[in-house]
This record gives structure tokens, sequence and C-alpha cells, in this order.
């Protein structure tokens, strides 16, 4: 009995109102608890692909369902219940610097609450337990009550994955969530997503910069480039080739995430916590 | 994951909270005595009485007096207003130059290197900066109300209290204008050995000039404003119309007068957003 | 070639043609406003009306400082703080539900009529509608707090409108695409964005007020202004010598306060 599909793009296609072409002709459908890192040069259309997937954007041509759902026919109750369902973890989390870390992490669950339990949280956090908790897998705990413009841009990306991990969603998308982390930060943080996927059958699907945090992790790998899909295969099957032909126009150099091109093996074992690769130089954040 | 282990027991509760939760008592203490001393009532506002005279006042305003004796005498008050607050301002720029120029230190020959008179320079820049800062502590209104008193109702009243208290504050800001342009014309033309004045005249005023205008046009917008409150209390023009009418209750007239007000208004800005335009 | 012809010469060689005009127009507008308003400046600098003038001074000292007046004066002090204080906290309720609508959140026809009643309320100058609310209120106090909130609230909710417009939307759209309703996204999103530079100048124009309150009394409206307003009228220039040194200390003692207060204040907006 195949899974029920969580997130299935059909020949979708974005253009951007400047007339630039975000996305063409891309194709994806991830099975529910699947997990799917999208990788690819700058410029290839991750971000727009997770927007699209996370409902934030509209596709020009083709068709998106997330959760069985098309989230464009939805009345606006309808799409804000499902986008409860959906967690979007950000790049650069877009959280108020005046708001306390706990706030922010209760954020993630407004979709679920009552507008009375929402704006009471303002006042006295709601659920101190339960943020601490989402912060202490990412080894912040202690920063539970500091403002948001008293940390650093690593810091804030842990607590945007944090407030994703609060939300418990049913898919996960993930948008370079750790390109502000040191290498041994970046790991930890992604074995958090993974970890959370697997408890509780979340479907995860990010977007990395760092080919090794990739092929480390997750079992299938999908590699964009100028807005299509070039390829989207177990990770077991990504030889090199195909990677540098990827990123050709980047240069030789696979990126990783300690900047080390030593790192990314050619053919990447499943599992956390395999410890292969050689992070040598320690993060400067 | 041992982060989780060595974290320890999540706090139980909000840090900060105990804080806002005093000032929050705090605020509430102090909120009733303010309630009180203010005399709160805002059911006042729909006591009977008191809403027959506001409804008999408010529907005076339609149709709005339009008497051509009225008309008259609102043409009058308006030109009267615009005379004031241009009298006014003339003779502030008389008080506030002397001063502006005595407080600058782009003028001070004394700043440029050591020589007799330093002492005497600081001091007397102090003195200056003091002046314009009494002049400008008591609101025009209050100089309007004692005035009155003291020379009777009339525009004179309000001539005199714009040109003190706008002299203090043209002047401070024309010193802080000179001050903030370019001075090494002027500094250059004093190290030469030429007067102040000249120095002045060549080397402030042609790089200080358009803000100069432009900030004492912009006063003169607030000075028409200015003029219409201290009719209120007897300095004439509109104000003082206003202020008849409405001791009389009689809507339509008031109504008139707030409606060429803020006419007037509309225009001294436009007024002085165009005399602004052309100076940049 | 590049010389110039003599018209163009004539011409960069003097001011041009349209500054001299206006300066003509100006000096006679000056002059004529003086000859409108036939103030005779030589007789109003007279050395009569300098005694004249000597004499109303002198009669202000010395101010009376009897304990019974002290207090008197104490009293409409703080009677004229609690004006203030009420018309600013009305206008910042007002003002900021008013800047809701003018900051575009309910469409376009929402925005320019929120625009205009709060330019409305702006352009009304506090004493004429503390006049206005005599009229509506009775005399006393509570008229003045009105004046303040009408006025205050033109004046703030467009400053909170404009916080509002300028401030980045995309926390308030990360969190609506974390599934959250309007009102909750916005006091997630967009309020703590905005709320410390709205209570700055909250406390400002609090300042700007407690100087409008004072003088506010004269047409009515309670407090210091309406004890000097009293007293001048029935010519007891001592006891409102006392009440314009009340005044002085006021405004004093604010502008101190004030600067300590929002040195302290400032880091810290949670």
């Amino acid at each position: 009995m195949a899974a029920p599909v969580a997130l299935s793009l059909t020949d979708v296609g974005l253009v951007h109102p400047n007339g630039q072409r975000a996305l063409a002709g891309v194709s994806l459908e991830v099975a529910a608890g699947e997990r799917l890192a999208i990788i690819g040069p700058s410029g290839a259309g991750k971000t727009t692909l997770l927007r699209v997937a996370g409902t934030a954007l509209r596709p020009s041509e083709g068709r998106v369902q997330v959760l069985q759902a098309n989230p464009w026919q939805l009345g606006a109750r309808a799409l804000r219940r499902l986008r409860a369902r959906v967690g979007v973890v950000h790049q650069a989390p877009p959280i108020p610097p005046q708001l306390r870390v706990v706030t922010a992490i209760l954020a993630g669950r407004l979709g679920s609450w009552s507008l009375w339990r929402a704006i009471g949280s303002l006042i006295y956090p709601s659920d101190i337990a339960g943020a601490h908790e989402a912060l202490a897998r990412l080894d912040l705990a202690d920063r539970l009550f500091d403002r948001c413009d008293r940390l650093s841009g690593g810091q804030l990306q842990r607590v945007g994955i944090a407030r994703v991990l609060y939300q418990r969603p049913e898919l996960m998308l993930a948008d370079e969530p750790v390109s502000a982390l040191d290498p041994t930060l970046a790991d930890a943080a992604v074995g958090q997503l993974i970890a959370q996927s697997e408890a509780v059958s979340a479907t995860l699907v990010a977007s990395l910069h760092a080919v090794d945090l990739a092929l480390k992790w997750f079992p299938r790998i999908v590699g964009m480039r100028a807005g299509h899909v070039v390829f989207d295969a177990p990770a077991a099957d990504v030889t090199r080739e195909m990677l540098v032909e990827l990123y050709a126009a980047e240069g030789k150099v696979l990126p990783t995430q300690a900047n080390d091109p030593s790192a990314v093996p050619v053919v990447a074992r499943r599992g956390a916590g395999d410890g292969v690769l050689p992070f040598s130089r320690p993060g400067c954040r | 994951m041992s982060a989780v282990a060595l974290a320890g027991t999540p706090p139980r509760r909000d840090p900060h909270a105990r804080r806002r939760a005093t000032a929050t008592l705090i605020a509430l203490v102090v909120l009733w005595p303010m309630l009180v001393l203010a005399d709160f009532r805002p059911w006042a506002l729909f006591e009977a009485g008191n809403l027959k005279v506001m409804g008999g006042f408010v529907g005076g305003f339609i149709p709005p007096s339009t008497s051509n004796e009225f008309l008259g005498l609102l043409l009058k008050a308006t030109i009267e207003t615009l005379a004031m607050a241009t009298a006014g301002i003339a003779l502030s720029f008389v008080i506030a130059t002397p001063l502006a120029l005595a407080m600058t230190g782009a003028l001070s020959v004394s700043r440029i290197g050591p020589g007799p008179g330093r002492w005497r320079g600081e001091l007397l820049r102090h003195a200056a900066r003091g002046v314009l800062t009494l002049l400008r502590a008591v609101p025009e209104i209050v100089w309007a109300l004692l005035f009155v008193r003291a020379l009777g109702l009339g525009p004179a009243a309000g001539v005199l209290a714009l040109a003190i208290t706008y002299g203090g504050m043209l002047g401070k800001v024309y010193a802080e204008i000179l001050e903030s342009t370019d001075t090494r014309p002027a500094r250059a033309l004093l190290e030469a050995g030429s007067s102040r004045l000249a120095a002045l005249f060549y080397g402030l005023v042609p790089g200080a000039a358009q803000e100069l205008a432009s900030y004492t046009v912009y006063r003169w917008e607030c000075a028409v404003r200015a003029s219409v409150v201290m009719g209120f209390v007897g300095a004439g023009g509109l104000g003082q119309l206003m202020d008849q009418s409405m001791k009389m209750l009689n809507g339509g007239e008031a109504g008139s007068i707030l409606l060429v007000f803020l006419l007037l208004v509309l225009l001294a800005d436009a007024l002085s957003a165009a005399l602004r335009r052309l100076l940049t | 070639m590049n010389r110039l012809t003599s018209a163009e010469r004539v011409r960069a060689a003097g001011p041009c043609l349209t500054c001299v005009a206006v300066s003509v127009l100006l000096l006679a507008a000056i002059v004529a406003s003086f000859w409108y308003l036939a103030i005779d400046l030589r007789a109003l600098f007279s050395a009569e009306s300098s005694r004249t003038m000597g004499k109303f001074i002198g009669e202000f000292f010395p101010p009376d400082t009897s304990s019974a007046f002290l207090s008197k004066t104490a009293w409409a002090a703080l009677q004229t703080l609690a004006v203030s204080a009420l018309g600013t906290l009305l206008a910042v309720i007002a003002g900021g539900l008013l800047a809701l609508p003018a900051s575009g959140r309910f469409g376009g026809v929402a925005r320019q009529g929120a625009r205009f009643l709060l330019n409305w309320l702006r352009s009304v100058p506090e004493l004429v509608w503390a006049a206005l609310m005599v009229l509506a209120a009775g005399l006393g106090p509570f008229a003045g707090a009105l004046a303040l909130a009408l006025h205050t609230t033109g004046v703030l909710g467009r400053l909170f409108a404009e916080a509002l417009e300028n401030a980045p939307h995309d926390a308030e759209r990360a969190v609506e695409q974390a599934g959250a309703g309007t009102v909750a996204a916005f006091a997630y999103g967009s309020l703590p964005l905005v709320l410390p530079q709205c209570v700055a100048y909250s406390l400002y124009r609090w300042e700007m007020n407690i100087r409008m309150a004072a003088v506010l009394g004269f047409v009515g409206a309670g407090g210091l202004g309406q004890m000097l307003y009293y007293h001048l009228s029935i010519f007891q220039q001592a006891q409102a010598a006392t009440v314009l040194l009340a005044m002085f200390v006021l405004v004093f003692c604010v502008d101190a306060f004030s600067s300590y207060f929002r040195r302290g204040l400032a880091p810290a907006y949670a």
C-alpha cells in the first residue's frame, strides 16, 4: 500500500512579476514521512520551490498539492488550517528583534491556539516548558528569555528551527536552515530535524548549500539548476560527476559546510552519526 | 543528543514577569487619581444640557453665516491675522539676528587661535544663548495674555508676543545653521583680518542663505497659526472673532470662521512650500 | 565660441530677477502689515508707555507665597499634569485604532478616509478644540483633556500609521504562513516592530502636552491656565506671578525628568 503523498508538484513553473523565470517544468512527489534534500548552485530556484510548496507563492503554471489539498482552491480558514500543518524554516528567520526567544518559539503554534491564548502569551508565555524543550534540542536553552536582537545570526537560525520543532507539523520545509552555523552545530541541527521527522513521521524537505550535509543525512537528493530539476535520485546513486556538472557554473569546488572540498564523499552512507566526514576547521561563529 | 539532559530542569516562571507586573500595578495605582483630578466624566458629553448646547451650536454650522456684514468682518480679521504674523516675524528677525550673531561660534575670532578676549568671547556667547533660552521659555500665548492686560485688546499684544518667543526660536536656529554650514570661507576671511560683519556677509551668508530663509518662512507659517490662537485671549484677528462668536453660541459664524481658518492654514502651507521650493 | 553676449553678461553680473522681485514683495508685505495694524512703534516704546509697563511689571512682585495660595497652585499644577496625561492616554488609544485603517490595512478607501480625519483633527489647534469642548462637556479640566486628546489623536495617529507602513512585513507574513489568524499575526509580527518607536513618540507628545495643558485653561479648561486667566482678569498680579512661577517650575521639572527617563528607558523596550 503506497504511503499518502505529502507534497506533489506537477509541471510547476513560476515567472516573477519582473519577467524573470524562477521555475520551469518542476515535477516532484514526496511521500509522507519521506526525507529529501534539494541541492544546487545559487539562483537555482531552491528557495522559490520551497515557497511554492509552503503556499507562500502561487505558481504561474502547473499544479501544487500540499498534504493532499490544493491550497489555492481553499477558503481562508481552510488555508490557515492547512498552513498550521506545514512548518517552514527560513534561512534568515524574520523575527522582530524586540521579541524574546520564548515568544518567537511559541509563535509556532499560533495556528492552533485561540486568539485569547495568543494575546495572553505575549504578556506571559503560555508554554515555557515546551519552548524550553524545543530550544534545548538545539543546545541554546540558556537563552530562552533573551531578546532576539541579542543573538548572533547562527543562534537566530537555531531559534527558527526550534520554532518549527515546537510546531510539530506534518510537513517540514527548510530553506538553507543551517547556512549561518559552523559545521558541528550545523550537523547537530540537521540531525534534530531528521530526528523530528523520524519521531512523528513528518515529511522533511530541506534545501542545503552544503553537499556533504545533504549526502550524509538524506536518503533522497534532488539537484536543481536554473529553475529545472536536473536529477532526482537516492543518495547512494549520486556520483561525483553529477555533482560537478550541477555546480559547474560555480567552479570546480563543491560547496561544503566547512568549505573543505575533500569533505564530500562520492557515495554517501545513510543514517546518523557515521562521523566519516573530516570537518577539520572549527566554526567561526 | 545529550543537550537535553545537560539543559537541566526547564524554568518554571518567566523571569521578567514580576517586573512587568509591578510596573502595571504602579500604572493602575496612578491611573485612578489621574482620572479624578482630570474630572473624567465621559457621560457629561451626553448630558441633556450639554448636548443641547453642543447640538445647537454644531447645528448652526450649516448653513454657515454668510451675511455681507459678517463676511466683511471675516475678511478684516483674516488680513489682521496675516498682518500680525508677518509683523511679528519681522520684529522677531530684528531681535534674533544680533543675538544669533553673538551666539554663533562661526564668527568667533577667539576660537581660531590664542589671543586676547577669549574669555570675553565665551562669556558673550553663553550670555546670548541664555537670553535666547529665556525668550523661548514662556509660550507666546502667555505673553499675549500679559500684553493684552498691559496694552489692551488688539493685535499689538500678539505682535509683541510673537516677536519675543519667535525671536528666541529664530535666534537659536540661525546660530545653529551658521555653525553647521561650511565655515571655512568665513574662517579664512577672519584669519586674514577682516571684520566680523564682512566675514558674515561674504563667508557665511552665501552658503547659509537658503537654509536661513527656508526656516524663516516655515516659522512664518507657524506664526499664522499662533496668531489665530492668540486671538482667543484678545489679540485680535480670526481668533478674537471666533472667541466672540462662540461666547454668543453663534454656530453659523463660528463654523465660517473655522472654515476660513482651515483654508488659511492650507494657503499658508502652500505659500511656504512654494517659497521654499523657490529658494532651493 | 565661449563668449557671452552683452545681455547674458548683464544678467550674470546682477542678482536674478525673481530674487529681487520676491525680496521687494516681502519688504512691501512687512511694511504693509505694520501700517495696516497701525501699531505705533514709537508710542509703544515711548517713555510714558515704558513707565506704565514698568508699573505693570512691578505689581507682579512680590508674588503671593501664602501657604493657602501655594497649595491651591500646587493642586492646579497636579490638575494640569493629570489633564495632559489623560489627554495623551486617550489619544494613544484613539490614534492607535485609527492608525490601522490609515496604514492601508483595510483598503485604499479606508486609508484615505482615516488620513483625512487624522489631518483634520491635527489642523485645528488645541486651544480651539478646548473652546469647543468647553461647550460640549462644560467648563473644567475634562474639556482640556478632550481637546488634547482630539488634537493629539491626529498627530499620533498619523505617526503610528507611518510607522506601520514602513515596518517590514516579513515577520507578519512568516507567522501567517505558520497558520496564524490576522490579529495574531499582527500582534506577533508587526506590533513588536513598531512599539518602541510609538511609545517613545507618545512620551514625547505627553511632554509637549503638559506645556499645552497649562495654557488651555485660558478658555476655561482648568488647571494652572484657568487660575492665571482668572487672577489676571481681576488684576491680582501678585497671585498671577505665583502661577507663572509654578508653570515655569512644572516645565523645568518635566524637561529634567524626561531626559533622565529617556536615557534609562532607551535600551529596554521589551
